[in-house]
């Protein structure tokens, strides 16, 4: 029977189409404004996610600047305090896999009648495989590149694509402010790191000679950064700890002074970033939802002018046989059928437009099939909660008073 | 065999504004199964009433309604809906047809609700529109069809569920004599082959001759039950 009720239901809307379309239309802008918002937080979400963790996992990030009770760092504008000493003490640390100074700036690169500008990256020989990051062509760095400080340089993909075009890189001599540095390796191609800068767009160097000839300011034996990379996640943890007790003591900070460094723990900062994003996606997501509630209202209304213009109706029905959980169903259907038609419509429209807004306007955006089953799901529960009061009005009138309705 | 309706002392009063106004103020009846009976008295005198509570559309006010023996104050609605889908077949003055549906799915739709399967609905359907004379006019649409080719449809609508008892307000109310007398033909030819039940209410005394026994009413009361060859008029 419910087949044939179904079917009735969609004749039913078929042979009122503009009311039928406008009602559906409303739940159709809510859908797809629900698909588009979860879309674009969702996006947003994983973009920043997905960047923390392109950096590694177990990682932690000791800066030379102090760090304030809350956590947030202060400016990096201070003296820097850490050293090569301290990255080699936090090297010998047990739950250490990695650990890498990194000392960083702009330079200005020539090759032949080629310039560019670019970021270089003084880091050790165990920077490569403390980020993940692949050699495609020659070589990283070595120990005795270090130790000797030597003039060499591994080239991310665009550096190569604006000094050199075609041309083979590796052996080839380029001046980096004005001093000549053999291209030893090319790095694989990265894309945009978390605070948005082209990784590609980086020359990495001996953390020795960055010092000493590159990026050497008032500070020559300083570094600005060590990064370190924990055994595994367990470790993590203890790890900070260490650091902190390690880098206190050989910096001779009394007992209740401030740290004059700051570690901070990417794996946080990520589970941080994702909640505040989860709620962003819930944030756009309720606001559209809002839409679909009006929608929903509107559902409603035309479901309860339906139920009096075939009061009538609803008599002959009843005279024949229909009983009032018959009726009850055949309106049901009807409300569900607008919504969840309505309801489909809005999810394509939601994931075309998520695609056009994901193009165009450059939103992350982010379509998984949660949202859609979401919003179907919720366009049936529209369905049946804005027409279950209609449909029980309907189902409860009285055969006889049914059908003397004029 | 118990009678197909009895009729215990049964009342009806509406409320109106004016209070409470009796309209059947205790009707005793039994028609017996395969009887042919037509109602008839004065506009306003509780016929259509009457027909409503024997067609379980309404429910009486005091008194009993025997319908095949039972009781049908005592039933819950769901049984109401089973009885007026089962049991009882309704022709109403208007016709009552679902406009937007074809006459073959207006006549099969009593079926929908006895969960019937489709095939069977659509062969039942048919062979009553061609019981009725309207074999060819399945896929049409009631708008397209005079008002007596509706009341046919109607009746083998009523028909289609094989119910034991056919109850008709006024059915020949909205058609022309002639129409009118081939509607009745086909009501008398219903009763004869197929030996159903018939409760007919009607204005028009050469409609109620097609009938054997004549119900009269007036004030809410029987005023005559007896033969409608008998029947002389009753006194004002
Ligand atoms: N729903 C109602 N509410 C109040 N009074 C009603 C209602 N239905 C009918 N009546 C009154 O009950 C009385 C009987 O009505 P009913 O329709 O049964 O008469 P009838 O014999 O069928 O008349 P007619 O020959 O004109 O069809 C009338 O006085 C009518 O006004
Ligand atoms: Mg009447």
């Amino acid at each position: 029977m419910i087949a044939t009720l179904l079917s009735e239901a969609w004749q039913a809307m078929l042979s009122n189409r503009l009311r039928t379309f406008l009602t559906a239309l409303g739940i159709t802008i809510g859908v797809a404004a629900v698909v588009l918002m979860v879309s674009i937080g969702q996006g947003t979400q994983q973009k920043v996610i997905g960047s923390i963790n392109s950096m590694g996992a177990n990682l932690l990030i000791v800066n030379s600047a102090s760090s304030r009770s809350g956590g947030v760092r202060s400016g990096m504008g201070g003296i820097p305090t850490l050293t090569l000493g301290d990255v080699a003490a936090i090297r010998e640390l047990p739950p250490t896999l990695y650990a890498s100074p990194i000392s960083t700036g702009f330079v200005q690169l020539v090759y032949g009648p080629n310039n560019w500008n670019s970021y270089a990256l003084g880091v050790n020989a165990e920077y490569l495989e403390l980020r993940d990051w692949e050699i495609e062509q020659g070589r990283g760095l070595s120990e005795s590149d270090i130790n000797s400080a030597t003039r060499v340089a591994v080239l991310g993909q665009k550096v190569v694509d604006n000094l050199f075009g075609d041309e083979d890189p590796i052996g080839q001599v380029v001046r980096v402010k004005n001093l000549p540095f053999t291209v030893i390796g090319v790095l694989s191609k990265k894309g945009q790191s978390m605070d948005g800068r082209d990784q590609d767009d980086s020359i990495i160097v001996p953390i020795t000679t960055a010092q000493r000839q590159l990026l050497g300011g008032p500070f020559r034996s300083s570094v600005s950064m060590i990064m370190v990379k924990a055994e595994n996640a367990e470790g993590l943890n203890a790890l900070e700890r260490q650091i902190s007790a390690l880098l206190r003591q050989r910096h001779h900070i009394r007992e209740n002074a401030e740290n004059d460094f700051g570690v901070t723990n990417m794996t946080s900062v990520a589970e941080t970033a994702s909640e505040v994003t989860g709620m962003l996606s819930l944030l756009l997501g309720a606001i559209a939802s809002i839409s679909l509630f009006v929608g929903g209202i509107g559902i409603m209304n035309i479901m309860l002018v339906s139920v009096t213009e075939r009061t009538r109706e609803i008599g002959i029905r009843m005279a024949i046989g229909a009983d009032r959980r018959t009726i009850l169903t055949q309106f049901l259907l009807e409300s569900i059928i607008i919504t969840v038609t309505g309801g489909v419509i809005g999810i394509l429209i939601g994931v075309g437009l998520a695609q056009v807004v994901g193009q165009v306007a450059a939103i992350p955006v982010s379509i998984t099939a949660q949202p859609i089953v979401l919003a179907f799901g919720v366009s049936v529960a529209v369905g049946v909660f804005f027409g279950l009061y209609p449909a029980r009005k309907a189902s409860l009138l009285r055969p006889i008073e049914a059908l003397r309705y004029q | 065999m118990p009678p197909v309706i009895q009729l215990d002392a049964l009342t009806k009063d509406y409320l109106t504004d004016a209070g409470a106004v009796a309209v059947l103020k205790g009707i005793s009846l039994k028609v017996a199964k395969g009887e042919f009976v037509a109602v008839m008295g004065p506009s306003g005198s509780g016929k259509s009433t009457l027909m409503n509570i024997l067609g379980c559309l309404d429910i009486p006010c005091g008194g009993h309604y025997l319908l095949n023996a039972t009781d049908i104050g005592t039933l819950p609605e769901p049984e109401l809906a089973r009885l007026r889908g089962q049991v009882i077949g309704f022709v109403f003055q208007g016709f009552n047809l679902l406009p937007r549906m074809s006459l073959g799915n207006n006549v099969a739709l009593p079926l929908v609700y006895q969960r019937i399967g489709k095939a069977e609905r659509l062969a039942r359907a048919t062979d009553l529109l061609g019981q009725v004379g309207l074999g060819h006019l399945v896929a049409s649409l009631p708008t397209r069809i005079s008002g007596g080719q509706q009341q046919r449809v109607a009746i083998a609508r009523a028909l289609v569920t094989r119910p034991s008892l056919i109850l008709a307000d006024e059915p020949t109310g909205n058609l022309d004599s002639h129409t009118g007398r081939e509607i009745m033909e086909l009501f008398q030819r219903i009763n004869r082959d197929q030996h159903i039940t018939i409760v007919l209410v009607t204005h028009d005394m050469s409609v109620a001759r097609y009938a054997q026994r004549l119900v009269y009413l007036k004030d809410g009361l029987l005023a005559y039950d007896g033969a409608v060859a008998d029947f002389h008029g009753v006194e004002a």
